[in-house]
């Protein structure tokens, strides 16, 4: 992925927008998430959201495609929930790497595409892999602080077989996101550095945290830096933040990131904070005129958006940036020189 | 950015920790260690991790900055144990905040461990023991993990114990880390190994000498790696010697700092400033660590008989005098220097057009400079409340010039506000603190003082038009009048807000029982600094609406969730839980006759012999400095406040000991005793009248194997055969206290107002601790033999224990009045109870005293009805009352 790295030193680099935003505008019902095949499937499937990769394959190429008319630059895979851990609700962890395969394919088909079109602007797929709807540092049981619902082991293993699934599938890249617990990520983060030494292939690696309010922390507690400091010892092509708070409210965040950070450095916030029903409704200019902030401190490397931001919010992002030079950081051959035993 | 970063090493745990060049020696606290500490191992034996949490804690609070786990104990599941203490630490924020080191020498464990921990943790330790392929399995595994790791000075051969050994170790493990894994440098921690000197052998003569040099050595030779040790080690010839041992530690950490060691383990009640050990001691210490002189060993032995503590002068710099007015004065409120003022003011008078223009100019400026310093934690309360009495005696010497141009009324205050201790409560130490911050901020108070009964507060309150009423209460039951208070508070149609503070006051209590009782604003307040932000932002005109609704909503929301949580816990019956009591062995053998039966009056206690026995620590979170004495006399933040303090305490103590206004006195009995029932205590005075103590039982569900405790288990029953004694006791060291208090209120001194009440806590704390000691030792006599430092005492390494009524193992106060019938406490020294049953001078202690050897401090938890009904049919109450005094205990079912 010499590309890659390449590209992110001469420009800032646009990551796309929210693919759940996207879909709710198709109105999909139960019959829609079920497909054919999976017609007679016992439990309720509506909100399966990763499942379209593979009942709905059209409208999940066609946002991708509107994300990259848009002028992202790096798209993201529909498999934000897609482990073992997030299927289990679905009774649907057997598909685990059929639905993270075909959401790589569907989504590097776009990509490929696109390149084709614009050889000088080349697009890279990034297999997202979500936080999962457990943590391993924290008790959701308040009279007993010390019990775990997932442990790290099983969740290194849900990680690894997204991951295989999203390899196979042909990504570029991964991306850990929306992470609110830091053990969390370092399990996936143990997973790929697991996967990387069975196959020898480098896969680049972005890491995004979640600073979920004011507190200016972690749902897990932890500040910025200790964040940063928590997930350093990955070779990572980015750290960064998104989703919980609006552009403007992650600033003094981000730029701690990008104090203490060697590596390159990523944001997709969301699009402001949501309305008294939760839905977001800051604009695309009023989106990129907070991001202007970024931009003139010259915080980052890769900017996109998270909740309730669409191709419209993404096409405002991609020309401002253009104004722009992206952060400078360390360099990155050196950060991803930690040598594989 | 594109310069090579520098390479720090950085640990975190919910915040950040990185160690340059610049930093201080980094203090690993090593309290949460089974090998470290006893008792921390006996709470993990026993599965009390909840107070096995609170060691962790007090290490937060003692300045550790990495918190060392071990769980390395051969009767320990330890795998089980790292993975159940490290999980419920990470629960608490105050604790997890800290990077963690998680020790052992198990591979296992240690891997387990970092399974647990979001931060990046310090490993401890690996070594070369098992040879290269092991310990680089280790690292890679720990680098994949995320953490940090300690090298031990140790390979296939052994322990490294020469100089040049612990350098070869150290090289050879550098080289495979860094060069064959790509293990960061900045990562790598050596442990040189700390061995002890001055042990009389010839082969340990250079033992510190090799340490030093070698870390030298690491830190010169291998780029970014660290130096770290345990310190503890080095002294341990001179066990029993503490001025020596402290000596010891500071100048061999003076000497290995300066060599680069930049962490270690060092116990902070153990260590002396370098720059004031005296000098001869000095000189043969350091003889001893840098192996100066053939027969160093010798002499330090020798000298260390004679080592004794010495005080130090001080001289005074007059230089500020010189400078202009209201710097002058703004200094003397700032340091709260009184000597001076009252020239001061008289100049600044005669400058003025009125004489209230000094107080609203000079005098206010210097206030609100103090305000600020507070407000952004560059000072501290006992300043604070140093400058209210710098403030208090400039307006005192400006009153009678006020009156005579009959300017009275022209000053403005911020607000009105009344404070007092409910009804039946006697504590008013915070109280007081509040009640000065405020003032120092300009508001007006009115301070009822303590045992203020409700009808008065209120009348009080509409009389004077008050803006906001503040209550204290340090024992249960005031919880209950506080809930009263408010009730009476609606009824009457009162809107003032409600402040409420002390010891025994939560969040939660307020939340769940006194806000839903008042429709106007309640706050929990518990500090001063706090104090003075909340009743800011309640007065605020513009803001103060949103501000209180958003109080109203913020404990309806947490009144919800502690509601709906209350009820998931799980209680076992009464009659199960006796069934689950815990079983002692009772043997002939394993009791003492006590020397001593019937009951034993100390009528003059000298406060001279008590004076060693005093812990610190709760003297300076009095006066909201928190820390572990002594290491919070060198703690950077509040280090020269807290020394500032003991001074004064230390100056203070002196002259009541000198002058005998303060009295102490106490009582106590020792009596045959058998168990009755399953939960009472029957015991018989020599007269051979008839006692019993009801003892309350565990309920909330344990694990399988952990009993259900009541006090009354460690008392033989009938049918051990074998005849068994308990004892109870009350000591006061509070008669005179409260006149002398008040003779310094009177004087516009509140700071040595609060002192003389903090000093005397203390003192009935000492009596208590020392008492219990000549109980052991002497009256009692099972254990003739102690000998434990007051550290040892602190840290309650003794045999047998005296539970207090109103503390967690027996919550009830009622049986204190069985005490006070018992030992006719208030004929015998003048201790009397109050109608919440809080003793009266609150400078006392009262308590049982058990002695069975596995006799174990524990909580009560919460209860069911069904122990109430049978505990009000045991004592023959009517059950409203037993409910209305074991209510805080009381599950929510």
């Amino acid at each position: 992925m010499a590309d890659l790295f390449k590209e992110l030193e001469q420009r800032i680099l646009v990551l796309d927008g929210a693919m759940g935003t996207m879909l709710q505008a198709y109105k999909f019902q139960e019959e829609d998430f079920r497909g054919k095949r999976f017609a007679d499937w016992e439990s309720s499937l509506a909100g399966n959201n990763d499942l379209l990769s593979i009942t709905q394959p059209e409208a999940l190429a066609e946002v991708h495609r509107a994300y990259l008319e848009a002028g992202a630059d790096i798209i993201e895979t529909n498999t934000f929930s897609a482990t073992s851990v997030g299927m289990a609700d679905y009774g649907m962890e057997a598909l685990v790497r059929e639905i993270n395969r075909e959401a790589a394919r569907i989504a590097g088909e776009a990509a490929r595409e696109y390149t084709a079109k614009t050889p000088e602007k080349p697009r890279f797929v990034a297999g997202s892999i979500g936080p999962t709807n457990k943590t391993a540092s924290m008790s959701p049981d308040v009279n007993d602080p010390g019990y775990r619902a997932i442990t790290f082991d099983q969740l290194r293993e849900a990680y690894r077989e997204q991951a295989e699934g999203l390899l196979e599938g042909g990504v570029d890249l991964f991306l850990v996101e929306t992470i609110f617990d830091t053990l969390n990520a370092k399990a996936a983060l143990f997973a790929l550095q697991e996967l990387r030494e069975d196959t020898g292939r480098e896969i680049p690696i972005m890491v995004s945290g979640t600073i979920t309010d004011a507190s200016g922390r972690t749902l897990s507690g932890q500040t910025p830096e200790a964040f940063l400091i928590s997930i350093s010892h990955m070779p990572l092509l980015s750290v960064g933040l998104n989703c919980a708070l609006g552009a403007s409210q992650l600033t003094p965040y981000l730029k701690v990131l990008a104090n203490n950070a060697t590596m390159a450095i990523s944001a997709h916030p969301n699009a402001g904070l949501p309305n008294a029903f939760g839905a977001y409704d800051q604009g695309p200019e009023a989106m990129a005129g907070q991001i202007r902030e970024y931009l003139e401190l010259g915080l980052v490397n890769i900017i996109g958006g998270c909740c309730g931001t669409t191709p419209e919010h993404i096409r405002a992002i991609a020309e401002l940036v253009q104004s722009y030079k992206p952060r400078e950081y360390a360099s990155t051959s050196q950060a991803n020189t930690l040598t594989t035993p | 950015m594109s310069e090579t970063a520098p390479r720090y090493l950085k640990l975190s745990g919910l915040e950040p920790l990185v160690i340059t060049p610049e930093s201080n020696f980094i203090n690993v606290g090593e309290r949460t260690n089974v090998a470290g500490s006893r008792r921390f191992l006996r709470l993990v034996k026993e599965g009390n991790y909840g107070e096995a949490l609170e060691i962790a804690r007090d290490q937060v609070e003692g300045g550790a900055q990495i918190l060392d786990v071990n769980m390395d104990d051969g009767l320990i599941d330890g795998k089980e144990a790292m993975v159940t203490f490290l999980n419920l630490m990470m629960a608490e924020p105050d604790i997890a905040r800290l990077p963690i080191m998680i020790d052992s020498s198990k591979w296992e464990i240690l891997e387990a461990g970092l399974q647990v921990v979001q931060g990046k943790c310090v490993v401890n330790s690996i070594s070369l023991k098992e040879g290269e392929e092991e310990f680089l399995y280790q690292a890679r595994k720990i680098r994949q993990y995320g953490a940090a790791v300690i090298i031990m000075a140790f390979d296939e051969t052994g322990q490294a114990d020469s100089y040049e050994r612990r350098i070869e170790i150290a090289e050879r493990s550098y080289k495979l880390l860094t060069e064959r894994i790509g293990f960061p440098p900045e990562d790598l921690i050596f442990d040189l190994n700390i061995f002890p000197v001055a042990t009389g052998m010839e082969e340990h003569r250079r033992n510190a000498v090799d340490f030093i040099e070698a870390t030298r050595w690491v830190r010169q030779n291998l780029p970014h790696a660290s130096v770290s040790g345990g310190v503890s080690n080095i002294s341990f010839s001179f066990r029993g010697n503490n001025a020596v041992r402290e000596a010891m530690h500071s100048a061999f950490l003076y000497h290995a700092i300066k060599a680069g060691m930049n962490m270690g383990i060092v116990n902070p009640g153990l260590l002396e400033v370098y720059d004031d050990i005296p000098n001869d001691l000095l000189e043969h210490v350091e003889d001893v660590l840098l192996d100066r002189r053939e027969d160093a060993t010798e002499r330090l032995l020798a000298f260390a008989e004679t080592v004794e503590g010495r005080e130090k002068e001080r001289s005074t710099d007059l230089s500020w005098r010189e400078e202009p007015l209201q710097d002058r004065i703004t200094r003397a409120l700032v340091k709260g220097i009184d000597q001076y003022i009252e020239e001061d003011v008289e100049e600044a008078r005669l400058a003025s057009a009125a004489p209230i223009e000094v107080i609203e100019g000079p005098l206010m400026t210097g206030m609100n400079v103090v305000g600020d310093l507070f407000g952004s934690g560059k000072m501290f309360l006992p300043q604070v409340v140093k400058s209210a009495r710098v403030m208090k005696k400039a307006v005192a010497y400006l009153t009678p010039y006020i009156e005579a141009e009959k300017d009275k009324g022209s000053r403005q205050s911020a607000g009105r506000i009344l404070m007092a201790t409910v009804k039946g409560d006697v504590h008013d130490i915070g109280k007081n603190i509040v009640s000065v911050v405020l003032a120092c901020n300009n508001y007006e108070i009115i301070d009822l003082g303590v045992m203020v009964p409700p009808e008065r507060i209120l009348q009080v309150a509409r009389e004077e038009e008050v803006d906001i009423i503040g209550l204290s209460g340090l024992i249960t039951p005031s919880l209950d009048e506080m809930v009263y208070l408010a009730r009476e508070m609606e009824r009457e149609n009162f809107r003032v807000p409600l402040l409420i503070g002390g010891a025994t006051t939560s969040r939660a209590h307020t939340a769940v029982k006194i806000d839903p009782a008042y429709s106007a604003a309640v706050v929990h307040v518990n500090d001063a600094s706090r104090a003075v932000t909340v009743v800011g932002d309640l007065l605020q005109k513009e803001r103060s609406q949103d501000y209180k609704a958003g109080i109203k909503l913020d404990y309806e929301s947490f009144r919800e969730k502690f509601l709906s949580r209350g009820k998931e816990k799980q209680y076992n019956s009464l009659e199960e839980a006796r069934a689950n009591a815990l079983k002692l062995e009772f043997t002939p053998d394993g009791i003492t006759i006590p020397r001593t039966l019937g009951v034993n009056t100390i009528e003059a206690m000298n406060l001279r012999t008590l004076e060693p026995y005093i812990d610190w620590t709760p003297f300076f979170r009095t006066w909201d400095l928190h820390g572990r004495f002594p290491d919070i006399l060198k703690d950077k933040v509040v280090g020269q406040q807290a020394t500032q303090l003991y001074e004064d305490a230390r100056k203070l103590l002196k002259k009541l000991i000198r002058e005998g206004q303060l009295q102490a006195k106490a009582v106590f009995g020792l009596f045959p005793a058998v168990r009755q029932g399953a939960d009472d205590i029957a015991l018989q005075t020599p007269e051979g009248e008839d006692f019993v103590f009801r003892t309350l039982r565990q309920q909330a569900h344990k694990k399988q194997g952990v009993p259900h405790r009541a006090l009354a288990d460690y008392i033989a029953p009938p049918e051990a055969g074998v005849q068994d004694y308990v004892g109870c006791f009350c000591v006061t060291a509070g008669l005179g206290c409260e006149a002398l208090a008040l003779a310094y209120e009177q004087a516009g001194d509140d700071y040595n107002s609060i002192m003389v009440k903090a000093l005397a806590d203390r003192l009935a704390e000492a009596f208590a601790e020392y008492l219990h000691r000549e109980v052991r030792v002497r009256h009692w006599g099972y254990a003739p033999n102690e000998t434990f430092d007051n550290d040892a005492l602190i840290r309650e390494a003794y045999r047998g224990i005296r539970p207090a009524p109103g503390y967690p193992a027996c919550p009830d106060h009622l049986e204190k009045e069985t005490i006070w019938e018992l030992l006719e406490v208030e004929k015998r020294i003048g201790v009397r109870l109050t109608e919440s049953l809080a003793m009266w001078p609150a400078a006392s202690v009262s308590g049982y005293y058990f002695a069975h050897e596995e006799a174990r401090y524990f909580g009560l938890g919460k209860i069911l009805p069904d122990q109430v009904t049978d505990f009000a049919q045991r004592k023959e109450i009517p059950r409203e009352v037993a409910e209305k005094w074991l209510r805080p205990n009381l599950a929510e079912q």
